[in-house]
């Protein structure tokens, strides 16, 4: 393979405004990629914290250090945090970074509602982290805010929560609009449909359910907020509503939310697989039409979280089978990265580590998911730490680990330099093993019956949970490492080439490393 | 795809984007506060907050629409940039459409579940013989189980005639458009003008039938499943009704000012679509929440 590229974009006078001015103002993709990067890694410490604060108190049985009312503004706040606020920015982040180099774009299509898209959400987060300081504590109803617990019986702040959601919403629609018209209109000539890279495509149907699912929770706030403060009773059976019709609502937009989630990684592990074991991927076209079926799957499954309301069986069954069915195209592509790594010249550095775990404990978390849909099982596993260790498999080792792997793969291309690939792997290996410890005797636990989002349990659970807070302790340890591997990177390190990768292939490895603040001003000529 | 290639056009840099960020941290910050203050009559910022995030916003529309009307007026957008215009809208607009979605499903819920359960249907023979056994399901719901009572919103009369106001206000807008294509200034003018007043008109009647729900028919907010889908949805309606009246004002002085050509009008367009999708979201409105 060639990695010689001709450095004729050098000449570029690429000057960029100085100070605190080109962040506030820029509508450059690539610094409003790293501020959606750094947000989202700030995020993810903060809601991290909390973790640490839930896995501290559920060290031993009994109250040890919290109160219960704020364990549950934790439990609430750690996972809106994590899903708004870390897991969906860190992707967008990836995709306003990649997405214009990938296709042979100048920018994103609208780069001035690119940068409002960003800067809404330091807002809403300060909004979210100040109501935890209300009179009353924030919101502590969970992060699915089921009503009447975010109605009837919350606090005062929960507006600010409402609101706080609201412009979260706005922000991600507005993301969302961008990277849809950018991958429609600018695409390079030759740029065809299904020359694209994965991660775009993959991006492309994430973008189309965050266009139809964020409005859905904007309806169901709103709803919140007037059941709460005005009135209404939507979700008020004495109204003439029903409390179930929230969890409708709600998980018409939390299904297809999950799966915004995990496409983005999909196609981050289907650029990396193939650069390390250095053959094309297997079945691009299958891959495609996969993540294609799972999207339309994931309008029509939302009920399999709401097996124990008491639905009709008919119902009961259609979501059942709906959510089985999803395992067909999710196995398609597990089949299609292990063959693309059958036969391959492999070698191991950390991207592909990280994306080798993905791939197994992804799976693992798709098994659990699997479990999960059979209605009479699930009336067993429902609310328990079952629960919470599948769910905990597919966003921190499935999510969170494709974001690390994303993060190495294209580190050398943001920064020009070589991250260290030693404390790379020691922040792999260290990770690997205190996840594990972390998420997999949660299900044990949850199997014999611990209740999630309880801040106390009985005493036959102890020596499992203090096992599961050292894993916990460990893996955000592990995470400092990540931080001092970043900071190393971007400080210096070894010259990176414009491949980087002996087996990347794509338009981003053609431009230099690092890459100059504007690529593809003309577009590139596509073989 | 051409041989030449426009460049496409990237603004070096823009203060707008940050100034519309704080300006929604005001209305979101102050909104959560402003709530709480007026349904519990305490004093507090919230409502300064609150306008003052609307004024910095408006602030900042204005300054960003100046900046990409000058832009667009010195012709450094190419026809790639008035598609990616063009998409954003649509994208946008099928938000909008899954926002009505939520609310509409909702409805259907409501009416089709809820109240037949309320009333023993499906499995729940016991949640109404234990909880309300004397309740009824009927639509419009004029008493809840809970015991509140209300009248209904007839489909005839004022609604009936506003379903006619914004049907023709969609009309009188396309023969505007017509006009705008085919370089008919005066009709272009004088169809803008008639749609603006026909939405004005809109706004007043439904701003009357409001104050008949309340003070006549005792429809409120708060009288049950009806009373909350009938105000929700009209007034997010409504809602939608008065910014694309805005849009359209400002589109209609641009008119005057002798902005848009047959060939480059993606502003007017786009108010024009999103004039059409409230008509259709009324018309759904109208057949669910009044006729059947």
């Amino acid at each position: 393979m060639s990695a010689v590229v001709t450095d004729h974009e050098h000449e570029h006078h690429d000057h960029k405004p100085a100070g605190i001015k080109r962040w506030l103002y820029t509508t450059n993709h690539k610094d409003i990629g790293t501020m959606y990067l750094v947000f989202a890694l700030i995020m993810f410490f903060i809601g991290g914290a909390m973790a640490m604060v839930i896995r501290a108190e559920l060290f031993q049985p009994g109250m040890q250090f919290v109160e219960p009312n704020f364990f549950n503004q934790m439990t609430t706040v750690h996972g809106l945090i994590m899903v708004f606020g870390a897991v969906m920015p860190a992707f967008t982040g990836l995709a306003n970074w990649m997405i214009p180099m990938m296709i042979g774009a100048p920018d994103m299509a609208l780069p001035r509602m690119n940068n409002w898209s960003f800067w809404i959400l330091p807002f809403a987060f300060l909004i979210l982290l100040m109501s935890l300081f209300m009179p009353g504590g924030g919101p502590s109803f969970g992060w699915t805010f089921y009503a009447p617990l975010s109605t009837t019986y919350s606090g005062d702040s929960t507006a600010l929560f409402v609101f706080s959601v609201h412009i979260m919403g706005i922000s991600s629609i507005m993301g969302a609009i961008n990277v849809i018209v950018t991958i429609f209109n600018l695409r390079a000539p030759g740029m065809t449909w299904m020359k694209m890279p994965l991660f775009v495509w993959t991006w492309l149907i994430t973008a189309f359910l965050l266009i139809m699912v964020m409005p859905v929770l904007a309806g169901v706030v709103t709803m919140v907020l007037t059941d709460k403060y005005f009135g209404t009773s939507f979700f008020d059976a004495a109204g003439g509503g029903d409390p179930v019709l929230f969890q409708h609502i709600f998980w018409f937009f939390g299904h297809p939310e999950v799966y915004i989630m995990i496409l983005p990684a999909f196609g981050i592990v289907s650029s990396i697989v193939p650069t390390f074991a250095r053959k094309p991927l297997f079945g691009y076209a299958s891959m495609v039409y996969a993540t294609s079926s799972i999207a339309l799957l994931s309008f029509l499954v939302w009920a399999h979280h709401m097996f124990t309301t008491g639905m009709p069986v008919a119902g009961a069954l259609f979501f059942m089978y709906c959510t089985m069915l999803i395992a067909v195209p999710t196995g398609v592509k597990v089949f299609n990265w292990v063959a693309t790594m059958w036969r391959g010249a492999m070698t191991f550095e950390v991207p592909m580590m990280f994306a080798l775990a993905f791939i197994v404990l992804f799976t693992i978390g798709g098994f659990s998911g699997l479990m999960l849909a059979i209605t009479p099982a699930d009336f067993q596993y429902h609310d328990t730490y079952f629960v919470v260790a599948h769910f905990h498999y597919v966003l921190v080792t499935g999510a969170v680990f494709s974001i690390i792997a994303a993060a190495y793969y294209w580190l050398p291309k943001w920064t020009g330099h070589m991250y260290d690939e030693k404390l790379g792997q020691w922040h792999f290996w260290c990770s690997l093993i205190s996840v594990n410890m972390l998420f997999f005797p949660m299900h044990f636990v949850g199997l014999a019956g611990m209740p999630r989002r309880i801040p106390d349990y009985a005493l036959q659970f102890a020596d499992f949970n203090a096992f599961i807070s050292i894993g916990g302790f460990l893996f955000g340890a592990s995470q400092l490492i990540f931080v001092w591997v970043l900071v190393k990177c971007a400080r210096g390190g070894e010259k990176a080439t414009a491949q980087v990768w002996e087996g990347a292939e794509g338009l981003e490895w053609e431009v230099p490393s690092p890459a100059p603040y504007h690529t593809f001003e003309t577009p590139p000529v596509i073989k | 795809m051409s041989k030449t290639y426009e460049k496409y056009y990237v603004p070096a840099q823009s203060p707008w984007p940050i100034v519309g960020a704080v300006a929604l941290f005001l209305i979101a910050f102050g909104a959560g506060n402003y709530v709480n203050e007026v349904t519990r009559q305490q004093p507090g910022f919230g409502g300064y907050m609150l306008a003052a995030g609307f004024v910095v916003l408006i602030f900042m529309l204005f300054g960003w629409f100046k900046n990409v009307i000058d832009e667009s007026m010195s012709g450094l957008y190419s026809a790639q940039m008035d598609r990616s215009f063009r998409q954003g809208m649509s994208w946008f607009i099928v938000s909008e459409v899954m926002f009505f979605m939520a609310f509409f499903g909702a409805l259907f819920y409501g009416r089709v579940i809820a109240l037949d359960w309320l009333s023993g249907g499906s499995n729940n023979a016991m949640t109404f013989e234990i909880l309300w056994p004397s309740f009824e399901a009927m639509w419009p719901l004029l008493k809840t189980p809970g015991g509140i009572e209300t009248q209904a919103m007839p489909a005839t009369g004022l609604p009936l005639i506003n379903t006619a106001i914004l049907v023709i206000s969609s009309v009188t807008l396309h023969f505007a458009h017509t006009g705008l294509e085919q370089n008919k200034r005066g009709q272009l003018k004088i169809m803008l003008l008639v749609t603006l007043l026909l939405g004005a008109t809109f706004l007043g009647l439904q701003v009357y039938e409001y104050i008949h729900a309340y003070r006549d028919l005792g429809l409120t907010l708060a009288s049950g499943f009806y009373g909350n889908t009938f105000f929700l949805l009209t007034g997010f309606h409504g809602m939608h009704v008065t910014l694309g009246a805005i849009i359209l004002l400002f589109v209609f002085f641009r008119v005057l000012k002798g902005h848009f050509t047959p060939e480059k009008h993606f502003a007017f367009q786009a108010a024009a679509w999103y004039w059409h999708f409230v008509d259709v979201v009324w018309l759904c409105l109208y057949v669910f929440v009044y006729v059947i």
